[in-house]
């Protein structure tokens, strides 16, 4: 008989922590001394995939730096949750500026940490998809062909949440947004339209870029961990689903966002110097569909006579996401 | 000027708002009964001893075992383990072997010498055990660490019951055996061989017992009527297994026809081809998937050489011939005759019916399915006499017998103190569909090995191997903790609201109900189904 290395914990290394497993396997989160950057009394909804994605980040950075750190956040959902005058629910350095400029600030602390001396300080910008993708995009770009020293979060809810659900430049195809209604000639927001600013951070040829889920916890630890060694201009893309815009149940956020890597429609990857790296397999692959089901923002592809045109233009996204990423292995 | 760095502005903390106000559910964490623990006829709780197993602590679940049951090197070898028939992780891969851990533990207790101390003090009741069989020596076991004095009484010359009697060593070795009835002899039971009971009266008067505890088998083989001429030899299952196990090589010839389709049948099949026999038939006289026999058995067997015939009723024997007659299912499943025909050869032929209860001892007790009648709390209609194992009519293996001298023990030592023994309330079932297989990784069973059938069939050596530590860790692991929490962190790490709180390794998690909004993530996100959302009183 040949005997089998235990290697497969109870678990495995999909939950959060392990008492089987070493100290410097477990994650961040799993820790009772993680920095909890976000703490609680947060005025974010329930089941608010952005919280969670940002505490996730900010704490694997804050380890990281061993909390030499500052924050600078963009306008939106997270900046307005958590700091109504005179509360805040930051527990590290933290700046808010406008909307639009959030990577030209973190850019700016740079500067002034290096003209005092203080390169071992580190500065992380923030924001949502809207200041991110569209009304910050300026700054973001020209932060990136500078390479300044700066690692960029993106928490990519897919829409203007804080504001009322309005469409972005992030915003997938046929999602229902308070602009992008449905009509007789058109189901929701139109294909052919929106971006991808990782693979726009790309094109910058950058140090690094990922994409990361808050479904998969190890994966976008070790990716802010592999931020934080790295100097110059870095970009990181958080889905993070919304309960509110999406219309999905708020003990569903893990799970929508597990299914849209699981579908292929939000590939999993990471990228150095302009080139991928790595793309996290598919570990038990399934259709567009369920992950469309569960999200009110595509009832009407559902509603007799389904839209089933669409739901394979859908289909065929993802396909092209996993063909192109190579996200299919022989155990998926 | 006592702030951190970059912060000018003193400002409060949003732990001022008590977002808690907004919930309409909270989590509740729950300890449900994981199907293994369900399923088991001794009342053990397999989830928590391969929790221990799993963290490599291996005394610690030995000692989980022993709570309940004090046989884990017996059971590790001869339990049929309902446990993983039920198992949940059968729906994602393969069950757990949760025998092959039982036994692992058992052996590492006996080569450490682990003992289990007697800590109550002592009650001054005596009891008396009739049988040193499995149930006897479980309620003796059970009854000693209670604080009472027990003396066990059995008519053979060595203790053991069926286990020695019934059970081949070739699944069961003797030195197992003889180690682990030797533990229980060492806390201070008292074991009397050779001591048969004629008058249970006289018995418990001249002991001074207080109670006593009925464990005295089923040990005489049921007859079936075969018109048979003089020159064929037919003989009992249980006499052949008992010569056996007495060192004797009783000549059943070389081919041999056993007749029925229990455990004892393909026991005493198993023993022929190791007694030489080159054509061993199995004829039951229903199909397969009727056979009380377990599966493993059977295919045990049958890897062995041990052939099998359904379907057929022996109608004749005689000079080294066996007339079998084709049977056929009614629609109630019941084997009707056909009238046909067929001729066997056969040197000898061995009865496996069944077996029935000696019931000389029993007198003035009422009866129940060919046994000993008892209540709820195992009390015969006679007080302070108790019965249990194959005496009293249910599933007859080791298991359920030491199932039956625990439960006995702990309703002696209330009757004896003249309190009620509440067993603690069931809780609900841990079913598959609680269960979030996402967060467990694909592991198949590890098999254990087993001795080459062409090696072991010449042999009384044992069969099945046992797990080194590497495979029995490995196995434990692949545990799902159906319904009760192992601490994953998974609720910690993913409430949006930090209001999971992580109390000392082994003490779980609080919910910090002043933050929590009620958001169900980690209910939904649990691996194994141990929070339940409740809805908040409005």
């Amino acid at each position: 008989m040949t005997t089998q290395r235990v290697r497969f914990y109870q678990v495995g290394s999909f939950a959060v922590g392990n008492r089987l497993l070493e100290a410097d396997q477990r994650t961040v989160q799993a820790g009772e001394h993680r920095s909890n950057a976000l703490t609680s009394g947060h005025r974010a909804c329930q089941g608010c995939g952005e919280a969670l994605g940002a505490r996730y980040v900010l704490d694997a950075a804050m380890r990281a730096t061993g909390g030499r750190m500052v924050t600078v956040n963009a306008t939106g959902c997270l900046e307005v949750f958590t700091t109504p005058f005179p509360e805040t629910s930051w527990q590290i350095a933290w700046l808010h500026s406008l909307f639009g400029n959030a990577p030209a600030v973190a850019t700016g602390v740079a500067a002034a940490l290096k003209v005092k001396g203080r390169t071992d300080i580190r500065v992380v910008g923030q924001g949502g998809d809207g200041g991110t993708v569209d009304i910050g995009f300026g700054c973001l770009s020209g932060m990136f062909e500078r390479n300044d020293d700066v690692l960029f979060v993106c928490y990519d809810n897919e829409a203007y949440m804080n504001t009322g659900v309005q469409r972005s430049g992030a915003t997938p195809p046929a999602a229902r947004t308070a602009t992008t209604p449905v009509t007789r000639s058109s189901p929701g927001n139109a294909f052919g339209q929106g971006k991808s600013a990782p693979l726009i951070a790309m094109a910058h040829e950058i140090p690094y870029v990922a994409t990361a889920t808050v479904a998969d916890l190890h994966d976008l630890e070790a990716k802010v961990n592999r931020a934080m060694q790295i100097r110059g201009a870095r970009y990181i893309h958080v889905l993070v689903p919304c309960p509110l815009g999406w219309g999905t149940e708020s003990s569903e956020t893990i799970r929508v966002a597990r299914m849209a890597t699981e579908s292929g429609l939000f590939p999993v990857f990471e990228a150095e110097n302009g080139e991928v790296t790595s793309a996290t397999p598919i570990r038990r692959l399934m259709p567009v569909e369920p992950y469309l089901r569960i999200q009110k923002r595509y009832a009407h592809l559902f509603t007799p006579p389904p839209r089933v045109d669409v739901i394979a233009q859908i289909q065929a996204r993802a396909d092209r996401n996993i063909r192109r990423f190579g996200l299919l292995t022989e155990e998926s | 000027m006592d702030r951190p760095f970059a912060i000018t502005l003193g400002v409060g903390s949003s732990r001022a708002n008590k977002t808690g106000a907004w919930r309409t559910e909270r989590p509740v964490y729950v300890d449900l009964l994981p199907p293994c623990n369900d399923a088991c006829p001794a009342g053990e709780n397999v989830q928590r001893w391969l929790y221990h197993a799993e963290a490599r602590d291996y005394e610690a679940a030995w000692r989980q075992i022993m709570t309940d049951n004090p046989f884990p090197a017996i059971m590790g070898r001869v339990c049929y383990h309902p446990c993983q028939t039920a198992c949940n992780r059968a729906t994602l891969d393969d069950a757990v072997g949760i025998n092959s851990v039982e036994r692992f533990l058992g052996d590492e207790a006996l080569r450490q010498g682990w003992t289990v101390p007697v800590t109550a003090p002592r009650s001054g009741r005596r009891v008396l055990v009739v049988g040193a069989g499995p149930a006897g020596l479980a309620a003796a076991y059970h009854l000693a660490l209670l604080g009472h004095e027990v003396t066990v009484r059995d008519a053979g010359d060595e203790p053991g019951g069926m286990m020695r009697h019934g059970i081949p060593s070739y699944r069961l070795p003797r030195d197992v055996l003889d180690l682990e009835i030797a533990r229980i002899v060492e806390m201070g039971v008292r074991l009397e061989l050779n001591a048969p009971i004629t008058d249970l009266d006289e018995a418990v008067r001249a002991g001074g017992f207080d109670a006593v505890f009925l464990g005295i088998g089923a040990q005489l083989s049921k007859r079936a009527y075969i018109p048979a001429g003089d020159s064929v030899r037919i003989l009992d299952a249980l006499s052949v297994l008992r010569e056996v196990a007495g060192g004797e090589r009783p000549d059943l010839g070389r081919r041999v026809v056993v007749y029925g389709g229990g455990n004892t049948a393909m026991d005493v099949a198993r023993t022929a081809q190791r007694l030489g026999a080159t054509d061993t038939l199995v004829v039951y006289r229903r199909t397969r998937e009727r056979m009380p026999a377990h599966a493993i058995e059977v295919d045990e067997a049958v890897e062995e050489g041990v052939r099998l015939r359904w379907l057929s009723t022996i109608a004749y024997a005689d000079g080294g011939t066996v007339r079998v007659e084709r049977m056929r299912l009614d629609e109630h499943g019941f084997p009707q005759p056909t009238g046909e025909f067929d001729e066997l050869a056969a040197d000898s032929v061995v009865l496996a019916v069944g077996q029935d209860v000696d019931r000389s001892l029993l007198d003035g007790l009422d009866a129940a399915d060919g046994g000993v009648r008892v209540d709820a709390t195992m009390m015969t209609s006679r007080p302070g006499v108790f019965a249990g194992g194959d005496a009293v009519a249910e599933e007859r293996t080791v298991t359920a017998a030491v199932g039956h001298g625990k439960r006995a023990a702990r309703h002696i030592d209330a009757w004896l103190r003249g309190t009620g023994y509440r067993p603690s309330a069931r809780p609900e079932l841990a079913v598959a569909d609680r269960l979030h297989p996402w967060y467990y990784s694909d592991a198949p069973a590890t098999v254990r090995p087993r001795l080459e059938a062409a090696r072991r069939v010449s042999t009384f050596d044992e069969v099945v191997q046992g797990l080194d530590e590497d495979t029995a860790l490995f196995e434990a692991r692949r545990c799902l903790s159906c319904g009760n929490c192992f601490e994953c962190d998974n609720c910690y790490g993913m409430c949006p609201d930090n209001a999971v709180i992580k109390l000392d390794p082994g003490a779980r998690y609080r919910i910090d109900l002043d933050y929590c909004k009620g958001c169900g993530i980690c209910a939904a996100e649990c691996p194994c189904g141990a929070i339940t959302m409740v809805p908040e009183q409005t």
